[in-house]
């Protein structure tokens, strides 16, 4: 008697590199975290353009971030959104208020999927996951 | 002083819930010949063609119109409400006079249809990879900032207390998707979809279509049925993506409810009937504050105690909502479609009577939220 093995799950959606995000990913794939902050109105922003989306100013540049931060917001995601997700639930989504200011979409690592384990407010730091030679993923755990 | 205009017709598709042979653009149509019957008008009457999802060049060569006014403003399940201010608009420059507003969607047998998502969109880039995908996940987001701002167990209990005040208004309501009785316990043993979300704090998945019929005051005199009237309305957005939503605990409804209400000329204390975008009960405890009905952080003492059930002194989301009755995936139609028939006396079991019971509703409000807790669209509506 045998079982038909499970197909794999179909791979995760990697994001497709862009002329005006290639800096940004490139220094990801270094380890770093990068944003874009306008020298007018001196204000991080996420994601990376070309424009300040608080002045629409063209006077922005590139500034490392120190990669710490805390959770602005969290959900522990159960019911994967596509099968691609469904080997990682659950899974905790999240938005982390970067201490440069700007807010990110990512993932919390390295803590329980559990809300009695991640509370808004908490500290957090960036990691990278290396999830193709191109792409590493910024995603955040707790502070150490 | 511009000319009155008024939804003369408003009706859903012939069948709604899970309707596995049918296409949305049969909703589309269905929908749109029950409206215009409800009307007492004809195809060959329209001159001016909305809808949202599609673009009206598909839904107008399916339906066979050649409009003179098109607009397919498509800002998620808020657009059709817009849209009956867009018809507003352009009836009164005198673009169009008879606009019809569609909708069909088949979010239920539709399951899996649908194609990737534009690699270049900023949310395939930064929020997919992270599994940040689909209504659920965005809104529960938000629910969490709020839970941390107000407190977890208060805005559970409100969670609580909109998931069952809805089923008990979808109990009266035929059409209903889901009409067994929801307990409390029901509502806190549903298991998570998406932490802080239960099963029964999201909206139903749907196959469904829905339309009303814009018109001016001339044309809705010889009309089958009264008009309703739009006193006022209001649009805006605020953002796309759930990450780059400037406050996860305020809806752009802060803009849309205050000046919808102004053109209207009247005040939160005189409606009779509040009809709130459920499309998670998060949406509706949101939407109450931003609106105004309460200052921000009081949503959950404004709906304690089933305030807002049948027999409450806060008529809201009588259809039963997406939460319980139906819900596509755009539900914004279905809140008009509701008020319609509030505001002509012709609900039925769940008829809404006028504040200080003097015969039916007379005054409501509809709000309709879209993309990710993105975009509003509010309209006061009157009966005649």
């Amino acid at each position: 008697m045998s079982t038909a093995p499970t197909p794999p799950p179909p791979p995760k959606p990697l994001p497709r590199v862009q002329p005006e995000s290639a800096f940004y990913w490139e220094k990801c794939r270094q380890r770093e975290l990068w944003l874009r902050r306008c020298r007018d109105c001196q204000k991080a922003y996420f994601y990376p353009r070309d424009f300040c989306p608080r002045c629409f100013s063209r006077n922005t540049e590139w500034v490392r971030s120190s990669g710490r931060g805390t959770v602005y917001a969290f959900a522990i995601v159960h019911r994967a959104p596509s099968p691609a997700f469904r080997p990682e639930a659950p899974y905790v989504a999240a938005v982390v208020e970067l201490e440069d200011g700007a807010r990110m979409p990512t993932n919390l690592v390295d803590v329980e999927p559990d809300p009695a384990h991640v509370r808004c407010g908490m500290a957090v730091e960036v990691v990278f996951r290396e999830a193709s030679p191109e792409i590493s993923l910024p995603v955040f755990r707790p502070a150490s | 002083m511009p000319p009155r205009i008024a939804i003369v017709g408003a009706a859903e598709s012939d069948e709604i819930g899970h309707v596995p042979d049918k296409s949305a653009l049969q909703h589309h149509s269905e929908a749109a010949y029950n409206a215009l019957e409800d009307a007492g008008l004809a195809m060959s009457d329209v001159d001016g063609l909305f809808t949202a999802g599609y673009s009206t060049l598909l839904t107008a060569e399916y339906m066979g119109v050649q409009p003179r006014y098109t607009d397919s403003t498509s800002v998620g399940g808020s657009s059709f409400v817009i849209h009956v201010a867009h018809a507003m608009a352009a009836i009164q420059a005198g673009y169009c006079e008879v606009a019809l507003v569609t909708h069909g969607q088949i979010g239920y047998s539709g399951r899996g249809l649908g194609g990737a998502p534009d690699p270049t969109q900023p949310s395939a880039q930064y929020e997919a990879p992270y599994g940040i995908m689909g209504a659920p996940i965005s809104y529960a987001l938000a629910c969490s900032r709020y839970m941390h701002e107000y407190g977890e167990e208060r805005t559970r209990q409100a969670m609580a207390e909109i998931a069952v005040s809805t089923r008990k208004w979808a109990q009266l309501n035929p059409k209903a998707f889901m009409r067994d009785p929801m307990t409390f316990d029901d509502y806190h043993a549903s298991r998570w979809i998406a932490w802080p979300f239960h099963l029964l704090d999201c909206c139903l998945v749907t196959d469904a279509g829905g339309a009303v019929v814009v018109t001016t005051a001339e044309r809705a005199a010889s009309c089958r049925k009264k008009p309703v009237w739009v006193l006022g309305a209001a649009e805006g957005h605020d953002h796309s993506m759930v990450s780059q939503m400037p406050s996860f605990t305020s809806l752009i409804a802060r803009e849309t409810g205050p000046q919808a209400l102004s053109r209207a000329g009247v005040a939160h204390g005189d409606l009779d009937l509040t009809m709130i975008y459920d499309s998670f009960t998060y949406t509706v405890l949101l939407s109450l504050e931003s609106l105004g009905f309460c200052g921000p952080g009081e949503g959950p003492d404004f709906v304690a105690g089933q305030r807002t059930a049948p027999g409450g002194d806060f008529a809201l989301n009588t259809n039963g909502g997406g939460l319980s009755y139906t819900h596509t995936g755009m539900y914004g139609m279905f809140l008009l479609v509701e008020a319609v028939r509030q505001l002509r006396g012709e609900a039925g079991d769940r008829q809404v009577r006028a504040r200080g019971g003097d015969g039916h509703a007379k005054l409501a409000l509809v709000n309709g939220t879209g993309g990710s807790l993105s975009s509003t669209g509010t309209a006061i509506l009157a009966g005649d």
